[in-house]
């Protein structure tokens, strides 16, 4: 090549950092056109936060949240540094062992950090966490849990959102007794409407964890347990904080960059600098997107698209946002907007047995579902939400059918009428055999082949004939 | 009577051959482990093939494009024939012939037809038809095991299993006898389709996950994460037999069921379910067909199938395992002697200068003058009539212009060809474009011998004598290479002096088959490969280790990609593939059996009535299918338990019913194979073509 490979600085090395190398060495295996440099300040490679409950309730370890190496000529990692700064005029990013890197372009995937409450208690005066208290957002935090919860112990989880849910069934698995405490109205307020959160929560005390809405935590008291504003103190060795998250958005506040909520993307997911952008957690595209790793993923891939060279139109334009409980023995995905306005709405709320379903749909696609407790059409719905498809007429029907039709295997199939589908053998072809004289399976097989292809109707054609050959008049199948 | 093996799928059922009245013959099942006694249509039928009316029995030549096929005796066919090839290799090079051979030919035509290439015509352009078929399988076993052999255990072992997977695979549509050995076992049948072997899983409290198509790879890392959260795995056989899995795992540990759901349409739920039947039982399989195999990523997904029965401690153990279903009569053996693009025989690689030494002295030619490695099949294809490809061909037992992806530019490419020669027993398809039309003999008119799919040498023998006029491809290649310029010697006719050199050629290699003799496949043996001269066959492979070199199985480090091709607003439908129980390939043997043929008469196409309603068609109405490829006409089957987003057809039909008319050509990096599975396509009303006619 005549040319030098473009230096690409990525700082953080979280899922969708790794992600986006990932969807570069995909398209640039030879480091021809692209030469990355990673920064992350976790002293780990790269692991699967997503996973992190699985660790919680002691299904996975941690070594196994692991992400896969990329392998590519020209990639630097550098873990456990942290950047400390950004220089857009010049190009070069500062480090926190007092080095600097130069990029042509500047990827920033520095994600989100768990935001703990203004709450007596709950830190310490520096910021981090008091006693007893800790977020689960990474590694450091899991550890921390792990060596605070014990089988029997009391835990608080404070926040009824996905993260809070997930910790609260995870810990309930190691023996834990939870307490989970939500300060808005409902659980998954964002994702829920109230009916299926009321159904939600009756699964939530089922498994014996008391869910406690529309309480305002008012103070940490280390050893004690975390009081209530309407007085009562939940008793608790550790207090898990999962009420949200902030966009690690400084390093590009200090360099100017246009930041509101997140840092400002286009559909380029470039920022208000051309030569840097933002993806995944930290990036604030007009499509929302938020908070799940999906979305980071897609922006990853167009970003690569665009900084190789594979696909310089790519674009992305938004997410198809789709929360998926991962919490054993509960099934709850929601898609988009499930109370969009202008839409029509099939409701079912089967509270005495568990379970809601909610669909919206506007120009025959589904704008926004709820699925709890009908894991089949949550997946149906799924994909028809995903690729953006027509929605059946029979709308009530999608709703509670399943991936397919619940019809039986004789109903389905097409060829019923024949007892043997190999040989295609009717019921009428046997009896015609038997009156010529074939009595024994092995004499009607000879005459008609029935039998003799999967065999799976040896047991009817054996019936037939006892049948027959007693003089009783065969049942008809049915 | 004569008893034989039907001339079909790879299962090899075994048959009587005996005049019936007016002395056609008739066949009648034989008892044998791997169809004990049963048949399905196409085999009770296969005596037909050998009457049919169109028989070819004097070979056709055509002076020039424009002219048509004419009668002409041998000599002048075979005459005309070398002086075309000499021609066209002195004006272009060695590679400048093509051959194309087929799953379908005997052990010892494979073998021949890759030795007459190399030797005869010195070109490096050889591949075979198995390449759209067995071919990710193979790469993804040697990858993992060392060594390909379809099922590494007698077909019976499955007999007495408590759990089978089906991936991809519908053998009670394809190889209906298998079903038997399948009867004890609660099944997983893995297919977008509701197929009859999905029917069957369900009738017998079994399971059908039915995954959009093309997603089937992060399915198999979906149910692993599934397993392994369950505390399913088997981790001291992981220790002791196995490596990579810490790779492994780490595209696995991004596939929890939540997102597998999200990606294949699956529930999560039963993904769960799958994973805990398949993990718990005692005796559980892994078995992979054309439905994991057949995309731009077969490889990596018949790879993921197989790490899921890694991790779960299945294969190298008695009684459990992983196999993949070989589709072609000899889709085993076809792939072990030679007619692919980078083998030599007795499935040694070509680049290996000691495999090379080896097969030339039994060739008895210089290592430096065998070509090496050439293109796959379908480059081979595309690369015909273009300034850097062959110009010439000779076509072995296979129809591409039906068979082929993007059957439409496979016409082009073999229609801008100097030469093109095909030997068959009709005028194929791919045989009336043909400059030269050479009449051969079909199963029951020759011997030889078959390596079935659970890697079995089995016995084809010669049953009735061919129609005056027809020829052996063994005698076709013996006189060519002769006129070629080769002694005599060196291409025999006898199909058992080809076995003995097959044998000697294969010694030492992966497949050996040193030790299959005339002898002993007449006293009944069950010679499993590899069998070393004067040594035992070996039912059962990778008991006490694996054929890599540290004995161990290796993990591969596998991730899901999407589809070459996905659906956009123009082309919203997902077209899949596949095949029906009267027909076989390209159908030019079944649609001549006038009872197959008259119960699949003509294309169709499986819709869903609700996709069915929105393209304006209704049942047993024509509908256009078109993708960016081509278009495709077929009879509209409404199935209310298929996929919405997913079409089925079969792909036994040829012109403007040829479904590879749609498929996609995006070929897999490691074994070449082409998507057939997976091509965006859109239905509509066929304009010409009204519903009720032609019925």
């Amino acid at each position: 090549m005549s040319h030098q490979p473009r230096h690409v600085v990525v700082i953080g090395h979280g899922m969708v950092g790794a992600r986006f190398v990932d969807e570069v060495a995909r398209r640039d295996p030879d480091g021809d056109r692209l030469r990355v440099t990673v920064v992350g300040a976790e002293p780990e490679g790269p692991y699967n936060r997503i996973l992190l409950s699985e660790v919680v309730n002691g299904r996975l370890a941690e070594a196994d949240l692991a992400l896969p190496e990329t392998v590519m000529p020209r990639l630097t990692v550098r873990s456990g540094r942290a950047a400390t700064a950004i220089d857009p005029a010049a190009r070069t990013v500062a480090l926190d062992d007092g080095s600097s890197l130069d990029y042509d372009e500047l990827v920033l995937a520095t994600g989100a950090r768990a935001v703990l409450p203004p709450m007596p208690g709950a830190t310490v005066p520096s910021g981090a966490p008091a006693e007893g208290v800790t977020a689960l957002r990474d590694l450091a935090d899991c550890r921390r849990l792990k060596a605070l919860v014990r089988p029997g112990a009391p835990v608080v989880v404070l926040g009824g959102g996905v993260l809070g849910l997930e910790a609260a069934r995870a810990l309930s698995q190691t023996g834990a007794r939870v307490n989970l405490v939500e300060s808005s109205t409902w659980l998954m307020r964002r994702q829920l409407d109230q009916d299926a959160a009321r159904v939600l929560q009756g699964h939530y005390n089922r498994l014996g964890i008391t869910v406690h809405s529309w309480k305002v935590a008012v103070r940490w008291i280390p050893g004690t347990g975390l009081e209530l504003d309407d007085g009562r103190v939940l008793a608790g060795d550790a207090l898990v904080v999962t009420a949200g998250v902030r966009p690690r958005t400084e390093l590009a506040a200090e360099a100017g960059l246009d930041v509101e909520h997140a840092i400002v993307v286009n559909d380029s997911l470039t920022t208000s600098d051309p030569r840097v952008h933002a993806i995944g957690d930290c990036a604030q595209h007009p499509g929302g997107g938020g908070g799940l790793v999906q979305p980071g993923y897609e922006q990853a891939a167009v970003l690569a698209d665009l900084l190789t060279g594979a696909a310089p139109h790519a674009r992305y334009t938004g997410a198809r946002p789709a929360t998926r409980l991962k919490a054993d023995g509960i099934d709850l995905v929601s898609f988009g907007e499930p109370d969009a306005e202008d839409a029509e709405t099939v409701t079912v709320n089967d509270a005495h047995g568990g379970r809601y379903a909610k669909l919206s749909v506007r120009d025959d696609r589904v704008v926004g579902a709820i699925l709890l407790g009908f894991p089949d059409s949550a997946a149906t719905i799924g994909q028809l939400y995903d690729h953006g498809s027509p929605v059946p007429q029979d709308r009530l029907a999608l709703l509670l059918g399943g991936a397919l039709p619940d019809t039986s295997a004789e109903e389905a199939d097409p060829d019923a009428t024949l007892v043997c589908r190999c040989n295609a053998v009717s019921r009428a072809r046997l009896e015609s055999a038997w009156l010529d004289g074939a009595r024994t399976k092995d004499a009607v097989a000879a005459a008609t082949r029935a039998t003799t292809g999967c065999g799976g109707c040896t047991r009817d054609v054996n019936a037939l004939l006892s049948s027959w050959n007693n003089g009783q008049p065969a049942p008809t199948p049915a | 009577m004569t008893t034989t093996h039907c001339p079909y799928c790879a299962l090899q059922c075994a048959m009587h051959l005996e005049s019936g009245p007016g002395g056609v013959l008739a066949a009648r099942p034989a008892a044998f482990p791997t169809n004990r006694g049963g048949l399905c249509r196409k085999g009770w039928t296969s005596a037909e093939t050998l009457t049919v009316a169109d028989r070819l029995t004097t070979p056709l030549l055509r002076k020039d494009r424009g002219a048509e096929l004419r009668p002409v005796d041998w000599d002048t066919a075979l005459d005309h024939v070398a002086d075309r090839l000499r021609a066209v290799q002195a004006a272009h090079g060695r590679d400048a012939v093509a051959v194309f051979g087929s799953g379908g030919l005997t052990n010892e035509k494979s073998y021949q037809l890759g030795k007459f290439a190399r030797v005869a015509l010195g070109t490096s352009q050889i591949d075979y038809n198995g390449r759209f078929c067995m071919s990710s399988a193979a790469a993804a076993g040697n990858r993992a095991f060392g060594l390909d052999r379809g099922m590494p255990f007698p077909v019976t072992d499955l007999d007495d299993a408590e759990v089978i997977v089906l991936a991809g695979a519908n053998p009670a549509e394809t190889m209906p006898p298998l079903m038997g050995h399948l009867s004890a076992a609660r099944l997983v049948v893995v297919d977008p389709r509701r197929s009859g072997t999905a029917r069957e899983a369900l009738r017998r409290d079994g399971m059908h996950l039915a995954p959009r198509p093309g997603t089937d790879l992060a399915l198999a890392l979906g149910l692993l994460h599934a397993a392994r959260l369950e505390g399913l795995l088997d981790d001291d056989y992981i220790a002791e037999r196995t490596t990579g899995f810490a790779a492994a795992w780490r595209h696995a540990a991004a596939w929890w069921p939540e997102r597998t759901e999200h990606v294949t349409g699956v529930p999560a739920a039963h993904i769960r379910d799958a994973a805990r039947l398949i993990g718990t039982a005692e005796n559980a399989y892994i078995l992979t067909g054309r439905g994991v195999e057949q995309h731009a990523k077969g490889t990596d997904t018949a790879s993921a199938w197989i790490n899921l029965a890694l991790s779960l401690g299945l294969p190298g153990r008695v009684g459990s395992g992983y196999g993949c279903i070989t589709g072609q009569g000899n889709g085993q053996g076809g792939r072990e002697h030679g007619q692919k693009a980078d083998q030599l025989p007795g499935y040694r690689r070509i680049d290996d200068a000691a495999a090379r030494a080896h097969v030339a002295s039994v060739w008895g030619v210089d290592p430096d003058d065998l070509p090496g490695p050439g293109r796959s099949a379908f480059e081979l294809l595309d690369a015909l009539g273009t300034d850097t490809g062959p110009r010439a061909m000779l076509l072995f037992g296979s129809n591409p212009v039906v068979s082929a992806p993007d059957a439409t530019r496979v016409r082009e490419r073999m229609a801008a060809l100097d030469l093109l020669v095909v030997a068959d027993f009709v005028l194929s398809e791919s045989a009336a474009m043909a400059d030269v039309v050479l009449p051969v003999t079909q199963w029951a008119e020759e011997s030889g011998t078959m390596t079935n799919l659970e890697g079995r040498v089995l016995r084809r023998r010669r049953a009735t004598a061919p129609p005056e006029g027809v020829r052996t491809d063994l005698e076709v290649l013996h006189h060519l290479a002769v006129r070629l310029g080769q002694p005599a010697e060196r291409f025999p006719t006898d199909p058992d002096l080809v076995l003995a050199e097959l044998g000697a050629a294969s010694v030492g290699g992966a497949a050996d088959y040193s030790g299959v003799t005339p002898e002993r496949l007449e006293a009944g043996e069950a010679l499993h490969w590899p069998v070393p001269s004067g040594g035992g066959p070996t039912p059962r492979l990778f008991l006490d280790a694996f054929a890599h070199p540290d004995g161990r199985a290796r993990f591969a480090a596998v991730d899901h990609r999407a589809a070459a091709e996905d659906t956009d607003a123009e082309y919203p439908l997902l077209a899949t593939t596949g095949r029906l129980m009267g027909h076989y390939q390209s159908g030019a043997q079944t649609r001549r059996v006038a009872e197959l043929a008259d119960a699949e008469p003509e294309a169709y196409v499986e819709v869903h009535p609700d996709t069915a309603a929105r393209c304006g068609l209704a049942e047993g109405e024509w509908a256009t299918v078109a993708s960016r490829r081509g278009s495709t006409v077929a009879r509209v089957r409404l199935r209310p338990d298929t996929r919405r987003d997913t079409v089925f057809l079969p792909f036994h039909y040829p012109a403007e019913q040829a479904a590879n008319n749609l498929t996609n050509p995006a070929l897999d990096p490691t074994s070449r194979m082409p998507e057939f599975k997976v091509s965006a396509v859109r239905l509509h009303p066929c304009a010409g073509r009204r519903g009720g006619e032609d019925r």
